[in-house]
């Protein structure tokens, strides 16, 4: 169930929505900001993994995290949905802002935070529930859909965008489980997408996935561009610079720099990003 | 020795045990039947079910008391430690913090390592007389023996529960929790259907502990060879039963006793094969 508050934020988003033109360099930075990070510090334990990290994310655009191994990428992802809760002696300070709202606040549900910031993981991990049902069940745990045509409206919309629909829609009552890694994975994107979240985060969504897999879910993470945020950690340089229109290079838990993807991978102001996007570690 | 002889010497003894083992229970299934079987054709398997009591010196052999005593006990301690052993089960896995959760399993092992006579005991000078003074006198009861049997039987269930729960692999609590679902709703709709099977197998394999469970309730069921009409009345189960009256037993008596251990023998052994199976498919990709 989505509280009035959340509602109204998800009308503010809709409000605020604008037309994508075709991914120049310019429409990119038209975008509206989406997400703001401010001195965000995170702690496992006593070990520092992030150090005041500031960071804007823009509305419809995709915006990749890249560095070598360690470096806070996964670490600041969660952040923006708070998955850094789970873990035990995990502790973030500082503030990140979904919209106007900061989602480190006293008075968020992270519960509610994570239905309108998704996420998919490294590993697809689809339930051990037919592939409708893997679909449906955010929806149904949300309250979005009180009759079953409604529910089989959501399920088929979020498998067609997530370009699943075609391939499963003769067997939606089969196990998520039987899918191949790749269909998995867009099916993972299907789910996340079925509770209608405003952002989707993706940690590595391609690391599990081979080469012809991967190219499908990049193609479909550029057209989800069109409806959310997306915010995706990759260790693949030529997958940040095919699928994001912002790059952000971390570096010993440090964001060293944050620009427009080209100009990050053609004209690096830091010489520690140089370094890696041209391959001298990493 | 080379290393190839050891390797076979090795293999050898490997083998002889495994058999050792599997030729026990068939021996032992064998021996059982076979003494049972002259109280079959002596009376027929039906004298059992219909006899109106259990009175072997006079020749009547009605085993219906001590089959719903077992059953009544084994179910109400299931009843209890169910629910009981599922909740420590989430508890430890999903709620406990990292210190209390390995306190929580020694506790658990502690319970399951425990000699069934000291809990009897504990049921017999604690438990019985309590019962007996505010519920209803002599206090040797199903109640009484249901309560030790459900203590018992709770390592059991809440182990296997938390062995089912702890394998499913993180990342399903993590998809749910990144959809916006509270922990428990993730508990409920999630991670106990895909631990189903392996609670099921603990269900199965506590009931089973609890049929076959002698001699704590031998001493807090109050052995009366009746058939009960409530929690309060004393009873006497099939292994009690047994343990009582082997001793003195001959003749048809001696044999009467015999089938009724082969019963709880097979009753047991259908309960591991569901355990077993209900495991296996678990198993299953």
């Amino acid at each position: 169930m989505k509280t009035a508050q959340a509602e109204s934020q998800t009308a503010t988003n809709g409000a605020t929505m604008t037309p994508v033109e075709k991914a120049s360099p310019q429409a990119a930075e038209t975008h509206p900001v989406k997400m703001t990070a401010r001195k965000v510090n995170v702690f496992y334990g006593a070990k520092q993994a992030l150090f005041d990290v500031d960071l804007e994310i823009r509305d419809n655009a995709v915006t990749a995290l890249i560095g070598p191994s360690g470096c806070g990428k996964s670490t600041f992802l969660r952040c923006l949905n708070r998955m850094n809760d789970v873990i035990d002696n995990c502790r973030v300070s500082g503030e990140i802002r979904l919209g106007d709202t900061n989602i480190y606040g006293a008075h968020i549900d992270p519960v509610l935070l994570r239905a309108r910031v998704g996420m998919v993981f490294q590993k697809p991990n689809p339930f051990p529930k037919s592939i409708y049902e893997n679909i449906a069940y955010g929806p149904r745990i949300h309250g979005m859909a009180e009759r079953r045509a409604q529910m089989d409206e959501i399920v088929e919309t979020s498998l067609r965008k997530a370009a699943l629909w075609d391939e499963v829609k003769d067997r939606l009552q089969e196990p998520g489980t039987g899918l191949s890694g790749g269909q998995q994975q867009r099916l993972c994107i299907a789910r996340a997408i079925a509770v209608n979240p405003e952002v989707i985060l993706m940690d590595e969504p391609c690391s599990a996935l081979d080469p012809i897999a991967t190219a499908r879910v990049e193609e479909l993470i550029d057209e989800l561009r069109e409806n959310y945020t997306i915010v995706i950690v990759t260790h693949s340089m030529q997958q940040a610079a095919r699928v994001s229109q912002r790059t952000a290079f971390f570096h010993l838990g440090n964001l060293v720099e944050e620009d427009e993807t080209d100009q990050i991978f053609t004209n690096p102001r830091d010489k520690r990003t140089q370094d890696y996007i041209t391959g001298r570690f990493g | 020795m080379s290393r190839r002889a050891a390797d076979r010497l090795f293999r050898f003894s490997l083998r002889s045990a495994t058999l050792a083992a599997a030729l026990a229970l068939v021996f032992v299934t064998f021996f059982v039947g076979y003494e049972a079987l002259p109280a079959l054709q002596a009376a027929g398997a039906g004298a059992f079910l219909t006899d109106p009591s259990w009175h072997p010196a006079s020749g009547t052999f009605g085993l219906m008391p001590m089959v719903l005593g077992s059953l009544a006990v084994s179910l109400l301690a299931l009843v209890l430690a169910a629910p009981l052993g599922l909740g420590a089960a989430l508890f430890e896995n999903f709620y406990a913090p990292p210190v209390l959760r390995g306190l929580f399993q020694r506790a658990v092992e502690l319970l399951a390592g425990i000699p069934s006579v000291v809990y009897g005991l504990w049921g017999l000078v604690v438990l019985v007389p309590l019962i007996a003074k505010h519920l209803a006198a002599p206090g040797t009861s199903i109640l009484a023996a249901g309560l030790v049997l459900a203590i018992m039987i709770l390592p059991t269930m809440a182990l296997f529960s938390s062995a089912a729960l702890g394998a499913i692999p993180a990342e399903q609590y993590r998809a749910a929790s990144a959809l916006g679902l509270s922990k428990w709703t993730a508990l409920r709709t999630v991670l106990l259907p895909a631990a189903g099977r392996g609670i099921m197998t603990g269900l199965f394999l506590s009931f089973a502990r609890a049929l076959g469970e002698t001699m704590a309730v031998l001493m807090v069921a109050g052995n009366v060879p009746q058939l009960p009409s409530s929690l309060l009345d004393p009873v006497r189960t099939l292994t009690a039963n047994i343990a009582l009256e082997m001793a003195y037993a001959t003749g048809a008596h001696r044999h009467a006793l015999f089938f009724s251990g082969f019963l709880v023998m097979a009753v047991t052994l259908l309960l591991v094969t569901l355990a077993g199976r209900s495991e296996k498919k678990e198993a299953r990709p």
